[in-house]
């Protein structure tokens, strides 16, 4: 079965390489772009992975992150957050609101793939 | 005419008797039985020694020269004396009650025993009376002199200096023998007052014996003499001028103030009772003094040739007559008048040097050491002993440097206005309670220098300290301090120009001082004490003493002698029903009766200042209360003052915490910057990498898509490139550390410039840009690259932002005197009331932006480059559109550092 990820981030080259290497793995690939209806698109495509970028127009992530953990159906979904700011800090509140795993940007593809799978599966 | 030798030998046989005198009041004193030697008659003339051979002598003088204004001096002391109940009473009370040795002891006891005011007056006391014991010298050498014509072919100046010095050794050996002997424990010396009082005898009755040979002897009665008054007597009448109030004024001072007078009507008075009789028998006395004084001077003008000295005529006029007998006599009298004078006065005045600047001065010595090292009877004697021959042979001084100088009256009248300066500060201390000693010190003092200088030292006139010129044309030339004409006063006695001068301002500062300043718990007790004297129950005051008897044993035996303080310890044990030889116990009551013992010897200061030296802090009496409470005051002024200063840091530990927050929201910004800066940098480089490794992974990938990945590798490596600049940037603008490239520019070819960089964004958006005429023709010094750069980024924000279809920005120009205004307006609609406050922060992501593509340094760039331009770049709201203004000078040289270089224009 195909599993399905849901990729929510504004930049859109990290979309794109991002993309690329999921697809590769044969995975079915939703994006979207904005803060705003990040959480509706989750508990409406209920997918296998959210990978969700911390810095968002409108709506930052962790506040996302937060309300996908308070929704019931989306509370087990595991989320992949990533980070350009890369500080300590921001790993712990993003581990506190339950985030599955936290990549400081730039990341390693080989790395992030093989998370992805393990967090998938 | 009398020879000299036997001049000689008569005085010397009269003080021989003078010394029997003494000697048998001394020893009558130790058996307690004085009688006529403590008696309200020996009190009365012992104060006659008001009459010193100025009054013998110089009364006369003074008739001869200006009438009746003699009698002011005698009108003075009589006021005083009549009006006893409301000053000399109290004066006597307090001597007796708190045992005081001195003047300078009462106003220091009054103010809180403060030994600068004893200091202070002390030298005071001791300047004062320096000019008035050289003219008893003076006196005695001129009627000496009278007597020296056999002495002929001797030069007159060196005898009357060599008579001058053996009268001063004579009389500080006298002093000496009969002040000194032995240290009363209530400082009364029943010896010497008892010469005096046989001196006063002596020079009333010669004057009177002359006085009445003039009237019946020389001329025929009452009636004669007042017919051959002399019109010179009789012309200056005016009577209750400026000059007789002050002359009233002084010597009513003066019987108060005086060091002797103090020394004779406070110290040596034995028992109030007999101020009743002085107070009619002193003014009798001085009435009898006065009544041939005007008679004989009458008498002197008629008889004697022009030109005879007046001040002699008590002398001259018995020895042209023939009157031998007589003339040795009125000798006799005026010999009295000066040397009772003399004897007291060295006496007061050393009882003052050695207990007010020897023996506090001692005490500070040795006060590491241990107080019974040395015996302070011995020290106290022995300095008395060289204070009586310091204070004589500064008279000899005065007279040496004055000789010859002034009449008689003049020096004696200097004197007197010296002393009184003490005048405010007692009065005030005795009817005033607010009094402090701040005012008595500042008072004494101001009135002292302004007495030294307006009379003491132009009385040597230019030989001491003052020159000639400096007397008649003012200090240095200033004018305004011409001695006698001081600020340009003009009075024309100048007796009392220096009487209201130095009088004035001591009264003025003494209550003015008084007034600012707040006494001591101490001052105020003494206060009380001195102004309610005759209120006060007699109440025992100490609570309680730890000294041990045998200490105070020691102290006392080297303060009052053995066999007083076997007396006092004896007595004290008795009526504590101890045996007789065992030592009492310190009780209360003991040790105040002994403190006040020792204050009778050494005064009130030093005496509580050395039992507490003893008792060291175990000492537990009113005064130490009071002391405590001193310090207490000292202390609450101090923790008031702490307070204020904790509240000072208090505004300081404030100011530091606000800094703190400051740094703090500062360090916040840094921090959040870096997290910005780390954010921005880490985006593109994440397209990089990941682009990068998909690149070297891959197999198997077309030729467009690789092409594709690498363009995307290419872009973001430019953006970084591109970011990276603009913190660079920023930073050097925020720092000032651009070199600005100034150049008077016309402003088309900015615009040109911005046109250029903006070229591709506005034809993909169809952007118009309208510029006015002129604006293009303006021209500005300033930096065109930067500037340009400003536009660049003002007319790409208004475009990427824009939402209208066709974008249209207008620009239009305005000036002001120093400035122009650019006004830039866009068709979009505004920046939101949310958005307007962040624009200029840096890497602001307004909440409608998308991430890509700006990294939001923009606008703070371009408001740091106009900054750095000398003007300012303002959002100044929506027109519908955005409104921004970019105000700059005309000219921007003049704003900048003058070293900065300005490059020509390009």
């Amino acid at each position: 079965m195909t599993k399905k990820v849901l990729l929510i981030e504004d930049e859109p080259h990290i979309v794109e390489a991002l993309s690329f290497l999921l697809k590769r793995e044969s995975w079915q690939v939703e994006i979207h772009n904005d803060g705003i209806g990040a959480v509706n698109k989750v508990s409406e495509l209920t997918p296998d992975l959210v990978i969700l970028d911390v810095m968002l127009p409108n709506i930052g992530g962790m506040e996302i992150l937060h309300d996908i953990r308070q929704n019931q159906q989306t509370a087990k979904t595991p989320v992949l957050m990533l980070t350009a700011k890369g500080q300590q800090k921001d790993r712990k509140a993003a581990e506190d609101a339950g985030a599955s795993l936290f990549m400081t940007k730039p990341f390693s593809n080989q790395e992030i793939v093989a998370s992805i799978r393990e967090l998938v599966n | 005419m009398l020879s000299f030798n036997l001049l000689l030998t008569v005085c010397l046989i009269y003080v021989a008797g003078l010394f029997c005198v003494a000697f048998l009041a001394e020893k009558n004193a130790k058996r307690k039985k004085l009688g006529f030697f403590s008696s309200p008659l020996t009190y009365t003339l012992s104060i006659s020694v008001y009459c010193t051979a100025w009054t013998y002598y110089g009364a006369v003088g003074s008739a001869a020269r200006n009438g009746l204004e003699f009698i002011t001096i005698y009108l003075g002391p009589t006021l005083v004396f009549i009006g006893w109940w409301w000053l000399l009473r109290k004066l006597v009370r307090i001597g007796n009650t708190q045992r005081i040795t001195s003047i300078a002891d009462l106003i220091s006891a009054r103010y809180g025993k403060s030994t600068t005011l004893a200091v202070i007056i002390t030298v005071l006391s001791v300047i004062g009376s320096t000019p008035y014991i050289a003219l008893q010298l003076q006196s005695l050498t001129l009627s000496f002199s009278v007597f020296s014509d056999g002495f002929a072919g001797q030069d007159p100046a060196t005898t009357s200096s060599l008579t001058a010095l053996w009268a001063a050794v004579g009389l500080a050996a006298f002093t000496i023998i009969f002040g000194t002997r032995n240290l009363d424990s209530n400082e009364r010396h029943h010896g010497v007052v008892s010469a005096i009082a046989v001196e006063a005898i002596v020079k009333i009755l010669a004057l009177i014996a002359v006085g009445l040979f003039v009237v019946w002897g020389v001329a025929d009665g009452p009636n004669d003499i007042m017919s051959r008054i002399q019109p010179q007597i009789m012309q200056s009448q005016d009577i209750f001028t400026p000059r007789w109030v002050t002359l009233i004024f002084l010597s009513a001072a003066a019987v108060i103030c005086l060091p002797r007078m103090f020394q004779v009507i406070v110290v040596e008075n034995s028992d109030e009772k007999h101020l009743s009789m002085a107070s009619w028998a002193f003014p009798l006395y001085l009435f009898l003094m006065s009544l041939f004084v005007l008679p004989i001077a009458i008498a002197g003008l008629d008889i004697l040739p022009a030109g005879a000295n007046p001040d002699l005529f008590v002398l001259t006029i018995p020895l042209t007559q023939n009157q031998d007998a007589l003339a040795m006599l009125a000798f006799l009298g005026g010999f009295s008048s000066a040397t009772s004078m003399v004897i007291v006065a060295a006496i007061a005045l050393s009882t003052m040097v050695s207990n007010h600047i020897v023996l506090p001065l001692w005490l500070w010595l040795t006060l590491s050491r241990s107080p019974t090292s040395e015996d302070v009877r011995t020290l106290l004697l022995r300095s008395r002993r060289i204070s009586i021959a310091v204070i004589l042979g500064l008279g000899f001084l005065y007279y040496q440097f004055t000789s010859g100088t002034g009449g008689l009256a003049s020096i004696g009248l200097i004197a007197f206005l010296g002393v009184a300066q003490v005048l405010p500060a007692l009065i005030g201390g005795l009817f005033w309670q607010s009094s402090t000693r701040k005012g008595a010190i500042w008072g004494i003092t101001a009135g002292f220098i302004l007495w030294a200088y307006t009379s003491f030292l132009p009385s040597f006139e230019g030989n001491f300290l003052l020159s000639q010129s400096a007397i008649s044309n003012g200090i240095f030339g200033f004018e305004f301090l011409i001695p006698s004409a001081l600020f340009g006063v003009t009075i024309d006695d100048p007796l009392v120009h220096a009487t209201v001068w130095s009088l004035g301002i001591n009264t003025i500062t003494f209550i003015v001082m008084s007034m600012i300043s707040l006494p001591r718990p101490i001052e105020k007790v003494q206060a009380s004490q001195f102004i309610h004297i005759f209120d006060q129950a007699a109440t025992s005051t100490t609570l309680s003493r730890q000294t041990t008897s045998e200490e105070l044993h020691i102290l006392s035996q080297r303060i009052l002698g053995h066999q007083t303080t076997q007396k006092l310890f004896n007595k004290a044990a008795r009526t504590q029903g101890k045996l007789s030889g065992q030592l009492p116990d310190p009780t209360n009551d003991f040790v105040l009766d002994l403190e006040r013992e020792f204050a009778g010897s050494v005064g009130a200061a030093t005496a509580h200042a050395m039992i507490g030296q003893i008792a060291s802090g175990e000492a537990i009496s009113v005064e130490d209360l009071i002391k405590v409470a001193d310090e207490t005051a000292q202390i609450m002024e101090y923790s008031a003052r702490l307070e204020t200063q904790s509240k000072e840091i208090e505004q300081t530990a404030e100011q530091l915490r606000q800094a703190n927050a400051k740094l703090r929201e500062l360090s916040e910004q840094k921090d959040a910057f870096l997290s910005q800066v780390s954010h921005e940098l880490r985006t593109p480089m994440t397209s990089i990498r990941a682009f990068a490794e998909i690149l070297r992974d891959e197999d198997h990938m077309g030729k467009d898509q690789i092409s594709h990945f690498s363009s995307i590798i290419h872009d973001e490596s430019i953006r970084l490139t591109y970011l990276l600049d603009e913190i660079l940037d920023l930073s050097f603008l925020e720092h000032g550390k651009v070199q600005l490239k100034l150049s008077f520019t016309k402003f088309d070819k900015i615009l040109k410039r911005a046109m250029n960089a903006t070229q591709t964004l506005r034809e993909q958006s169809g952007a118009e840009i309208e510029i006015p005429y002129n604006l293009k023709n303006l021209v500005i010094e300033t930096d065109a690259d930067r500037l340009s750069q400003v536009l660049i980024n003002l007319i790409s924000n208004a475009i990427k932002h824009s939402d209208a279809e066709k974008p249209i920005i207008r620009f239009k120009l305005e000036h002001f005197e120093h400035t122009v205004q650019i006004e830039m307006t866009d068709n979009g609609k505004g920046i939101s009331a949310e958005n307007a406050e962040i624009i200029f922060q840096k890497f602001a992501k307004l909440s409608s932006e998308q991430g890509a593509g700006s990294a939001g340094l923009g606008l703070p760039i371009s408001r740091e480059i106009v900054r750095n331009l000398g003007g300012k770049l303002l959002y100044v709201g929506n027109n519908p559109g955005a409104v921004f203004n970019i105000i700059l000078p005309h000219s921007i040289s003049p704003l900048l550092d003058p070293a900065a270089t300005i490059e020509p224009a390009d």
